[in-house]
């Protein structure tokens, strides 16, 4: 057998970092199940957490990247555990659209790589069964399969991945008419589970900045509803940028690290990148 | 194309940059036949907004022709060859917010809302030209600017009407009436306006209009105040008073002024401790804004008034007297002006000879002297209120 252990190089801290969102979670850290953290956990919580602010509190380019970078150190100290366990994380948007239009647009499936920027693509198989394609950390695709398991028209939707995926999620959306023509209340659920053997990167790709993900996702779907068309200012003109700015555009939270993503290119003067 | 970068605090460079391109089905392309310097963008000349990266374009007061429109655009909306003025508000017009009218609340418009969030719970409109918390679009000192949602905002202009007359009618008209709006102005009332810039000169004169009986301007330059005593205003300059707040309240029967609006923001200035204070803690990043001008009407409004807040304020305040807003059961209204509401009955005026908003400018100068003029607007040198810039004359030869 070949000597795993010792050839598999240390795992590096860079493309968590990347996966990451320069926030301050420190608010939500220890809520919920973890109840308990030890010490060099709050240490970096409550580090993280004041250079956050205080980078946020700054108006530099350089300020922006320290909160990233605090925001990094946070959410590090407050989802490092020994043992994977399932996570979840809920959100909700009201829309200006009918709980029928909306469940319509949801459970065309293939619709959602739209509106989730960390999904590539997903392919229906059945009227019950699909395929989702995911970027996973540095580019690299993550792939399962995923049912139906239970549904109302225009009410809600369930589904669950199938056993024996690499990774576990369960969804639930729920669509209900708001009072006084509001429009929908679009109410989504996300609970994620790390199978045992399940590298650490893996693991941490999923639950770190799910909250912030998944409010991401809604509101882009809202725009999208909404409007036709999500907003951007991707492509637009600009003068010279500096490094720390060109870092910084590459280093966006909503934007997944895809393979090939070149620090060259967005530091290079003038490129259509905003 | 040519296009004022902001590259670091005190540093706005003229660079030559690719022209914009239609990025979504419901942008346009708008050439740009006239653009303005705004108050509010000195305070990124400044550095007191956060968000601002080195290369941004900025500006928010253009108008032009439209070059090119998006799949998504109806032609009965927009086409290729109208005239337009755009609002500095980017508003998508079907949120649960354009639905209601609160243009300057889009819920669509700011791609970057999560950052806007962070500092402010939920975000307002994208901007243009105005940091990156407010969307980091590509702002109008330049020659070409890309207009998203561009069926819903740009206002179409009648030819025959110069740019200088309908220029301001992209900001700081619609802003000066909807400081004024936002008062609750009653027949009879005595309004005060703090400052005597651009908006104000707005507001002051929508005071008259909206009813009032008196308006009262303060400031402190002479050609501002005069500008305002032209209006009608009686003038108070801080420089020459002991105390605003006693002034307005021995001009006002010891009552106070019913309506008080502050066109200023975070960058007043004044005398005394608390003014050092303020300056001391906004250097230390302690505080963002300087509030002088929100304490003061406060305190100087009459009890159960209204403070209208048209200024623009960006973070974080100190020293708020709440006391006094509390148990005087004052009323105060603010926003980014929700400027669809206001653009199309403020250019019917224009349109009937009732105003002429091109009284403001004080300076027209080739883009290429942007740069400078920040620096004389801000210094308030040469008289200086408001410039208009051009963005297609040849300015290397001037200045």
């Amino acid at each position: 057998m070949r000597p795993h252990l010792t050839v598999i190089p240390k795992r590096k801290v860079v493309p968590i970092i990347m996966d990451e969102t320069p926030r301050n979670y420190s608010r939500n850290a220890g809520r919920g199940r973890r109840r308990s953290m030890s010490p060099q956990n709050w240490g970096a919580l409550i580090g993280g957490g004041a250079l956050a602010v205080y980078g946020i509190s700054r108006r530099s380019p350089l300020g922006v990247a320290l909160a990233a970078g605090g925001g990094t150190l946070a959410l590090v100290g407050a989802t490092r555990k020994s043992s994977p366990e399932a996570s979840s994380t809920w959100t909700s948007l009201l829309v200006n659209t009918t709980p029928q239009e909306a469940y319509r647009f949801w459970r065309g499936f293939e619709n959602l790589p739209r509106f989730m920027n960390r999904l590539q693509s997903v392919t229906v198989l059945d009227d019950h069964r699909s395929r989702w394609t995911a970027i996973g950390p540095m580019g690299h695709p993550i792939q399962w399969n995923a049912e139906i398991t239970d549904e109302r028209e225009n009410e809600y939707i369930a589904w669950r991945s199938l056993p024996g995926s690499d990774v576990q999620v369960n969804g639930r959306v729920e669509f209900k008419e708001a009072p006084a023509e509001r429009g929908t209340l679009i109410t989504a659920r996300l609970e994620f589970g790390t199978p045992a053997g399940m590298s650490s990167a893996l693991t941490k790709f999923f639950k770190k900045g799910a909250k912030f993900a998944i409010r991401q996702d809604m509101r882009r779907l809202e725009a999208l509803m909404e409007t036709g068309e999500i907003p951007t200012t991707e492509g637009q003109s600009h003068g010279r940028r500096d490094v720390v700015t060109g870092i910084l555009r590459v280093a966006d939270p909503n934007r997944p690290i895809l393979r090939g993503s070149g620090f060259k290119d967005a530091l290079a003067a003038k490129r259509r990148i905003a | 194309m040519k296009a004022v970068c902001y590259m670091g605090v005190h540093n706005m460079k003229v660079e030559t940059v690719p022209d914009p391109i239609i990025l979504n089905p419901r942008d346009a392309i708008v050439k740009i036949t006239s653009t303005c310097i705004c108050g509010s963008d000195l305070h990124l000349y400044n550095g007191y907004i956060p968000t601002m990266e080195q290369g941004d374009i900025i500006g928010h007061e253009f108008m032009g022709e439209v070059v090119e429109v998006g799949s998504g655009v109806k032609p009965d909306k927009l086409k290729v060859g109208d005239r337009v003025v755009v609002p500095f508000t980017i508003a998508c017009g079907n949120c649960f917010f354009c639905k209601r009218e609160l243009w300057s609340c889009c819920n669509n418009s700011n791609p970057n809302y999560w950052v806007a969030e962070e500092m402010m719970g939920t975000s307002p409109s994208g901007l243009f030209g105005y940091t990156h918390m407010l969307g980091g679009y590509a702002g109008g000192q330049a020659q070409y600017a890309r207009v998203p949602f561009a069926d819903v905002g740009p206002l179409k202009v009648p030819d025959g009407i110069p740019d200088d007359k309908l220029v301001f009618l992209s900001d700081i008209y619609p802003t000066g009436y909807f400081g004024a709006i936002s008062a609750d102005i009653e027949q009879g009332d005595t309004v005060a306006v703090w400052g005597c810039g651009p908006v104000a000169q707005f507001s002051i004169r929508s005071a008259f209009t909206l009813g009032a009986e008196r308006v009262i301007a303060i400031d402190r330059f002479d050609y501002r105040l005069r500008m305002a005593k032209d209006a009608g205003a009686e003038t108070v300059n801080y420089e020459e008073v002991d105390d605003v707040v006693q002034t307005l309240k021995d001009m006002t029967g010891n009552i106070g002024p019913d309506r008080c609006i502050d066109a200023v923001g975070m960058e007043a200035h004044d005398h005394g401790v608390m003014y050092m204070m303020d300056r001391a803690k906004q250097m230390a990043r302690i505080e963002t804004d300087r509030p002088t001008v929100l304490r003061q009407a406060i305190q100087a409004c009459r009890k159960g008034g209204t403070v209208s807040v048209p200024g623009v304020y960006s973070g974080f305040v100190d020293k708020i007297p709440m006391g006094a807003f509390m148990n005087k059961g004052l009323t105060m209204k603010t926003g980014q002006t929700h400027m669809m509401r206001y653009m199309k009955p403020l250019l019917e005026k224009i349109e009937s000879g009732e105003i002429d908003p091109s009284f403001v400018i004080s300076h027209r100068v080739p883009i290429d002297q942007a740069p400078q003029m920040y620096k004389t607007f801000r210094d308030k040198k040469d008289n200086c209120t408001k410039v208009v810039l051009d963005p297609w004359a040849d300015g290397s030869m001037a200045a």
